[in-house]
């Protein structure tokens, strides 16, 4: 659902990533870890089309990056649920709003985005906060807004940067469950973190970066070990 | 559309300073220009009233009968610089001479013979009433065996045309300066209003919403900033104007094509810099 084929991502400064491969089918919990600057982030930008690779090829759910057209990549977007450390919210606009604003880009019919916004935010639980404004919330309430915001249009996959990095101990174990239950009812879930602790303390697909190039794929380690079976 | 219209009067709620900024300073910038537009159709009014006594007089032989003079007047009024043609006989010559120069009524009482020849007064379509065309009509005329003598006031003419073409230098050189200012000044303005909402147009794409979609709000917050600040700009001309014409001498104001032309000028120039603004901007987020 996502794979990278070779890809090389190029920067006037340097390479950020050489000759990535790796790939995450549908509805699997994938870590991308690595050390600040290893390649995570420029990863997720080759999957939601924010960059092209330099050489190699991203398919995002049936889009390839060498083939896709530019009018095409919003359509590419509206698969994807994206949330981010810093959560991006609108800070002029209730969490409500936030989240109904993803459903209202996409041109969804007015009567269908009050339910739809209602689901999502019960889904992260935060129905009783939908009237609030993002700085009237803690910064685990305002990622649960972004990540209602990145269900809502009910995603194939949720890319996550480092979704717990601004995060406390306690916060961070809340949304890291939640994106486990997001998976769980089937959505994929592509998060890129350095917190060695929580990929650790749950037995998921693996992939670690180092310098731009992949240092280790569970995947192919379970691969490695069935065809080194008899 | 509905979900246009509400982002639109959203922009002007969440940041009314901004807005009203942004709306002033385009009025400001139009007012300049706009007060610049009434300078410069007063004075092609005056020109224009002026060059409307640019007139070619032929002076007919005495001898000239009345069917010569019935044909000569019908060729002359198919010239295609020719508005009208009028035929002054010697006697309304005397009439007008007497009514027209008082300080030498007594010459004209005293002679009982009438010195001054019958004429046919030419006068010229607005295109036409500059010195080249007066004197080529004024060459046709001299051709014919009737005419005894053209006059133009050439000198006077061409001093008229001379005036009209530094006018309409003027008019055009910091005409074009005023407007490229006024362009500048509403294109940085609807730019920090977009620049602004960076963060939001960044969100926007991510959630895969299309340039179109993205660029309609804008382009409608543009359009509806110029035309408040265009209509704006016409309030403070027509202020201007008024102080004008009560404390200082009678002017003439724009006509209601020319204001309605000033203010769509004003809505056009909003979209033109929105659409830039947000067209640079759609490519670096």
């Amino acid at each position: 659902m996502i794979k990278f084929s070779h890809v090389t991502k190029e920067y006037p400064k340097g390479a950020a990533l050489t000759d990535v491969s790796f790939h995450v089918p549908k509805g699997q919990f994938c870590f991308l870890t690595g050390h600040s600057g290893a390649g995570k982030s420029t990863a997720l930008k080759l999957i939601y089309l924010a960059e092209q690779p330099t050489s190699g090829d991203v398919r995002v759910s049936g889009f390839s990056s060498t083939r896709i057209a530019p009018r095409e990549v919003p359509r590419l977007r509206r698969r994807l649920g994206i949330v981010f450390q810093d959560f991006r919210l609108l800070e002029d606009r209730t969490a409500e709003e936030n989240v109904a604003f993803a459903l209202e880009v996409t041109g969804a019919r007015r009567s269908t985005i009050g339910p739809r916004v209602m689901r999502v935010l019960t889904q992260v639980g935060l129905a009783g906060k939908a009237n609030q404004y993002p700085r009237e919330l803690s910064g685990g309430e305002q990622q649960r807004v972004a990540i209602a915001r990145a269900l809502v249009n009910d995603p194939v996959v949720l890319l996550a940067d480092e979704p717990t990095g601004n995060l406390d101990e306690r916060a961070t174990r809340g949304i890291f469950q939640l994106l486990r239950d997001i998976n769980a009812s089937g959505t994929a879930v592509l998060m890129a973190t350095h917190d060695l602790d929580l990929v650790k303390s749950f037995d998921a697909h693996l992939v670690e970066l180092q310098h731009g190039s992949v240092a280790y794929d569970s995947a192919e380690d379970a691969g490695a070990d069935e065809e080194a079976a008899p | 559309m509905n979900l246009v219209v509400r982002e639109t009067v959203l922009a002007f709620r969440r940041a009314p300073l901004l807005s009203a900024l942004s709306v002033t300073t385009i009025a400001f910038s139009l007012f300049v220009f706009g007060l610049f537009g009434l300078v410069t159709v007063n004075i092609q009014r005056v020109i224009g009233t002026v060059a409307e006594r640019v007139e070619v007089v032929a002076y007919l032989r005495r001898a000239a009968t009345s069917e010569a003079i019935t044909v000569a007047m019908s060729d002359i009024q198919a010239f295609p610089e020719v508005a009208s043609v009028t035929h002054v006989t010697e006697a309304d010559a005397l009439a007008r001479a007497r009514r027209e120069l008082p300080e030498f009524q007594d010459i004209f009482q005293d002679q009982s013979a009438n010195p001054l020849p019958a004429s046919l007064d030419v006068r010229l379509k607005p295109e036409f009433r500059d010195a080249r065309h007066a004197a080529l009509v004024a060459e046709r005329l001299r051709a014919l065996d009737l005419v005894d003598d053209v006059r133009y006031g050439s000198d006077w003419v061409a001093k008229l045309d001379h005036l009209r073409n530094i006018a309409g230098a003027v008019g055009l050189v910091v005409g074009a300066a005023f407007a490229l200012v006024a362009i500048i000044i509403i294109g940085t303005t609807i730019r920090m209003a977009v620049l602004q909402r960076g963060a939001e147009i960044a969100i926007m794409r991510l959630v895969g919403a299309t340039d179109g979609f993205i660029r309609r709000p804008f382009l409608l917050e543009g359009l509806v900033k110029g035309l408040m600040g265009g209509a704006l700009s016409l309030l403070l001309c027509y202020g201007a104007f008024a102080l004008v014409n009560t404390y200082l001498f009678r002017a003439d104001f724009f006509t209601t094509g020319e204001a309605l032309a000033g203010v769509g000028a004003g809505g056009l120039l909003g979209l033109v810099g929105s659409l830039v603004s947000i067209g640079r901007h759609l490519h670096t987020v």
